[in-house]
């Protein structure tokens, strides 16, 4: 409304007539649609592929909708009642309707599956009941019920019932850190002997970390090289990182495995030697050793690349400069040359660690017992146990650290201060 | 310019959904099962002779690692792509329960034995449920290395778990299932009681107890192809296989191992059909051919497996390429040294004996 108030006479026209703003503005706005045709197919592929199953497997971790949407009645019937003793004949009468329909329409596994999460048999207590009741027409169905599994002659149980009643829960997320609501609905920690997942959570941060140290140490110099030899040499070394790189992942962690097992090559060649005695060899892989040292040479390559394209700009007359100045070669290379390096430190150590932290075949293939990661379990809950709730809550935790690493990063380091290339 | 952007996704993401809607041809059948020698098995057993006489069927062979991850996927998200699945008892079980598999009628949908009886009478006791129909029974057992003890060979499964007369490593599945019942077989409970005294919880503890006495000599593998291997390379002197890959590694790639039938667990596969299929009646011609009692005995020609028929028994030959007869070889042959895995009672406690699994071993 504003052009309103303005003289017509005074705006600026193109030869056909139409107010040049107008004009400009239509072509801008074909550019910028062309623009986001070029990369409407990527917003596409990260939203379909990435964002929308995140969300998904976030919604899961705290998803109860099972309970209520099978057990209505039962939901309904418990309302009422206060907790102590026994529910009404109403709640039974309700559950014994409930199992009735679940099973007609053959979900009331599903229920099974579900309360078997929280109390082991519970499985076995609803199939069998939901059998037997399905055949009982007529009340009181209290004794019917109780008759047909003892679990729902128990407080504990409709307690459970109760408390799952909501359509959202977050236990999942307890159970994924060791802890528990107990029958009263009071948070507690799981018994001793159920404990893995904090234990877990606390092995796959410092391993990593180990791990992102060991691809330092270790690739530093091979960067320094690369970028300080002359291109026949560098070029050589350049392929001797980038062909374990393009080697296939199981390949690699396999031939891990013949190198360091018990009747291994480097076993063979220290018994060779004389260093140990054939009968006492080294167990060095199923287990923390096997898995640090696959995963170090796994990653390394996302380190030394790039450090190498950060040490590959750093002009050689700054350390001659330095030399000049006085500096020993140490001073020189410690004081001008490394920090320097710093951005290509940061920016592959972000990178090794994040891609250690969600690591899963190499330790389930070469680390044993004390050599297995959090995803390990994620993977065993997604395939096996099929509690994707768990594995859910277990992931988000997972996503929710490796985030708050990034900001801590990025506060500390700053991000801008990463170089990729 | 948010507006334009949410249409152009809307009608992409139609696009890119439409296509993914394409339903196969009614003739073909999507048939997943273990893939390696089992499925090169079933092949050459089943899959093949149906395609010949039945020329307007096309099978598609999948591979799976087992598991109901990917059938609930399918199920979940409204588009069942997989026709037939090659499944574990309990899996079947449990899928049924869920409503994931269809139910079938024994006695009308698959085929009776030669001389007339009814499926559900053909089929091995216990074997048959609402969802399931079997195949083969399979076994895990001990194995060891011939060479690696001199004088006494190990027979049962106390001298498994015997480290001062059998002295090396061992490798075990891990997970708690077969491990605890093979700890209190080891401990002397007769294996016909062994889920009623793994049903207390002094008897979980005096599995693990007894676990415990040779936790530090076991290497835990997940995979199934490992066990062999680690027996074959020498890192172990026991190892827990299933009996066909272990007879594969005995007969075919003459490793000096031999089974130790004793406490051998038997547990059933099978197939079982996914509801929401789109080519019911033809999967369902195909289970009938597949399970039939010459099909079942066929299969025993190429894999160590025995079959479910009672009728397919006397019918088992000699391997195809090997020409050693197969009837000493299957885990049926042996069956009073073993027992039939309690898949129901680990339905109830698989959950939480994994996680006290998994926290053992971390100790």
């Amino acid at each position: 409304m504003a052009e309103a108030t303005v003289d017509q006479s005074d705006i600026m026209r193109t030869a056909d007539g139409t107010p040049l703003k107008v004009s400009i503005g239509r072509a801008m706005r074909r550019n910028k649609l062309i623009a986001m045709g070029l990369i409407a197919p990527l917003l596409i592929f990260i939203l379909f592929s990435f964002l929308i199953p995140i969300v998904d497997m976030s919604l899961r971790s705290v998803d109860n909708s099972i309970i209520p949407r099978i057990l209505p009645n039962t939901i309904v019937a418990l309302e009422t009642w206060d907790g102590q003793d026994l529910p009404p004949e109403e709640a039974f009468a309700a559950l014994a309707a409930d199992m009735t329909a679940g099973r007609e329409s053959r979900e009331i596994g599903k229920v099974a599956t579900r309360l078997n999460y929280e109390v082991s048999g519970m499985r076995g207590a609803v199939m069998g009941t939901s059998r037997k009741i399905s055949k009982v027409k007529e009340g009181p169905y209290k004794e019917a019920l109780i008759k047909s599994n003892k679990a729902w002659g128990e407080q504990d149980t409709w307690l459970l019932l109760k408390r799952l009643s909501g359509k959202y829960t977050f236990g999942f997320y307890l159970n994924a850190v060791d802890m528990k609501y107990d029958v009263q609905g009071d948070i507690i920690a799981q018994p001793d002997f159920r404990q893995i997942y904090v234990d877990l959570f606390i092995r796959t941060l410092w391993m990593s970390l180990l791990i992102t140290g060991m691809t330092i140490l270790l690739g530093y110099p091979i960067a320094h090289l690369m970028a300080t030899l002359p291109l026949r040499y560098s070029n050589l070394l350049m392929i001797m990182v980038l062909l374990p790189f393009w080697t296939s992942l199981l390949v690699r962690t396999t031939a891990w495995i013949v190198v360091l097992q018990s009747n291994g090559v480097l076993n063979d060649i220290l018994v060779w030697v004389g260093l140990v005695a054939d009968d006492a060899r080294p167990q060095m892989v199923y287990n923390q050793i096997g898995t640090i040292v696959a995963m170090t040479h796994i990653l390394l390559p996302f380190m030394v690349l790039p450090l190498y394209s950060v040490m590959k700009t750093i002009p050689p007359t700054y350390m001659r400069a330095a030399r000049s100045l006085g500096a020993n070669q140490f001073t020189a290379f410690v004081r001008v040359y490394m920090p320097q390096t710093v951005a290509g430190i940061g920016a592959g150590s972000i990178l090794v660690f994040i891609l250690a932290i969600g690591y899963y075949i190499t330790p389930e293939l070469v680390g044993g017992t004390s050599g297995t990661l959090i995803s390990n379990q994620i993977a065993y809950h997604m395939q096996s146990s099929l509690n994707w709730s768990l594995a859910a809550a277990l992931g988000a935790i997972l996503l929710g650290t490796v985030v708050a690493l990034y900001f801590i990063y990025n506060h500390i380091v700053g991000i801008d201060n990463m170089k990729l290339g | 310019m948010k507006k334009t952007l949410r249409y152009t996704t809307v009608g992409l993401a139609g696009a890119a959904a439409l296509a993914f809607t394409v339903s196969a041809q009614a003739t073909e059948l999507n048939v997943v099962s273990w893939g390696g020698a089992y499925t090169a098995s079933q092949l050459k057993a089943y899959h093949q002779p149906y395609m010949k006489a039945n020329s307007g069927v096309k099978l598609n062979s999948i591979d799976y690692s087992g598991g109901l991850a990917e059938v609930r996927a399918q199920s979940e998200a409204g588009n069942v792509t997989w026709d037939l699945v090659d499944v574990v008892v309990s899996d079947a079980i449990r899928g049924c329960d869920e409503g994931l598999f269809m139910e079938i009628d024994n006695d009308a949908q698959l085929a009776a034995a030669p001389d007339g009886t009814p499926a559900s009478k053909d089929f091995l006791e216990g074997t048959l449920f609402d969802c399931f129909i079997p195949q083969i029974i399979y076994s895990t057992a001990f194995a060891y290395r011939t060479d690696a003890f001199k004088g006494d060979q190990p027979k049962t499964m106390a001298d498994v778990f015997d480290l001062k007369k059998f002295p090396g490593k061992r490798t075990l599945q891990r997970a708690p299932i077969n491990n605890l019942e093979w700890a209190l077989i080891a401990d002397g409970v007769p294996t016909a009681e062994v889920y009623d005294v793994l049903g207390t919880p002094a008897g979980v503890e005096r599995a693990f107890a007894k676990l415990d006495t040779i936790k530090d000599s076991v290497i835990w593998w997940t995979e199934g192809a490992v066990p062999a291997q680690l027996l074959a390379d020498g890192e172990v002197v026991f190892g827990t296989g299933y009996n066909g890959r272990l007879f594969s590694a005995i007969e075919e790639e003459k490793q000096p191992l031999a089974i130790i039938w004793d406490g051998q667990v038997m547990d059933i596969d099978g197939w079982a059909i996914p509801s929401g299929g789109k080519n019911k009646e033809a999967v369902m011609d195909f289970v009938k051919f597949a399970t039939d009692t010459q099909r079942l005995a066929d299969q025993a020609k190429y894999i160590s497996y025995g079959p479910a028929r009672k009728s397919s028994l006397p019918l088992i030959g000699k391997h195809a390429d090997l020409g050693i007869d197969m009837a000493p070889h299957m885990p049926t042959n042996y069956a009073d040294q073993g027992f039939l895995t309690g898949f129901q009672w680990w339905a109830d406690n698989r959950d939480e004996l994994n996680e006290r699994f998994e926290a053992w071993l971390q100790q």
